[in-house]
């Protein structure tokens, strides 16, 4: 499947033109982008260190996860949306990038390791919900999930420096 | 002032991180991760505090549980925010969005550790939806500004 000509189409569309030449609206999409990430990592963070027992050990694990979920999914909508805005600035540029493939490779991982820790070890959280150090399984979900997500930064970040390009 | 942000250019620090070609993005990765962190940290407690996010506990425990690492991240940031500071502290000199930064910072640091941590213990329970909505304008003003300094 080559994606190539269809980013190429993209890349020349009015809106994407819009936003790369926009000397407000660009850098508006990517502040969005960056503080959402304390909306959305920010508490994914608290709840894997709830998992691994580095934090919040007196907090049953089922408060942490249900209460901060659904303000996590709040901050990964704007993610999202901002951060289709910023591939869709440079579809090509953004394509070629190493960091970035890399990147969406790794947020498809952080999403295999959260519905398996879901499907799992979660749905018998009843038995070890107030154990400040939780069972094994759910500890290297959190170590995993910190670990991805942390490489999700980094490469997001690293995307700007356009190295290893061609 | 900027005779003291030269000084700043030139220290050593500033120098060996301007000339590396690793170091500063290495840095900047460290400085957001730290940055999520501490959103995470603020956000908990601060939604705690309007009646929202972890209802089942009272705000002085949530705040007790999660203090340390909110200061932890703090420390983070500040300790990766100077070398990158020092490596182009000329350009921040002339950068309207890095005095905001600074200023925004300061406020926030100065109220997190006065009147919110006295509200997040206990004190004027009246005062704790201010407190939050304070508290997170001014942690929202340092993040803010601090990614516009790359564009002004």
């Amino acid at each position: 499947m080559d994606l190539i000509p269809f980013f190429q189409w993209l890349e020349n569309t009015p809106g994407s033109i819009y936003i790369r030449e926009s000397l407000i609206f660009y850098p508006l999409v990517e502040t969005t982008h960056v503080l959402a990430l304390c909306l959305f990592l920010g508490l994914i963070a608290m709840l894997d260190l709830r998992l691994t027992g580095l934090g919040l050990r007196d907090i049953p694990v089922s408060q942490v996860a249900g209460r901060f979920l659904p303000w996590a999914l709040c901050g990964f909508a704007l993610m999202a949306v901002s951060g289709v805005l910023l591939f869709y600035s440079g579809p090509l540029k953004a394509a070629a990038n190493i960091f970035f493939r890399v990147k969406m490779v790794l947020i498809l991982l952080t999403g295999v390791n959260a519905l398996i820790f879901h499907y799992t070890i979660y749905k018998r959280v009843v038995s070890w919900d107030a154990h400040p150090s939780p069972p094994a399984r759910a500890k290297l979900a959190g170590v995993l999930s910190l670990m991805l997500w942390s490489g999700v930064v980094i490469c997001g970040r690293m995307q700007a420096y356009n190295w290893f390009q061609k | 002032m900027q005779p003291l942000f030269q000084w700043f250019e030139a220290t050593l620090i500033g120098t060996v991180v301007r000339e590396s070609l690793w170091l500063f993005p290495v840095i900047q990765c460290i400085h957001l991760l730290a940055l999520a962190l501490l959103g995470g940290a603020v956000l908990a407690v601060d939604l705690r505090l309007l009646g929202l996010g972890l209802l089942d506990q009272p705000v002085d425990r949530l705040a007790r549980q999660v203090q340390p690492w909110l200061t932890r991240s703090l420390l983070v940031i500040i300790g990766t925010g100077i070398p990158m500071f020092l490596s182009e502290a000329i350009k921040c000199y002339f950068s309207p969005p890095f005095f905001y930064k600074m200023t925004f910072l300061l406020l926030a640091i100065i109220f997190t550790y006065t009147i919110r941590r006295r509200v997040t213990a206990g004190g004027f329970p009246q005062a704790q939806k201010l407190t939050a909505i304070v508290s997170l304008a001014l942690w929202f003003g340092v993040g803010f500004s601090g990614r516009w300094i790359a564009f002004y």
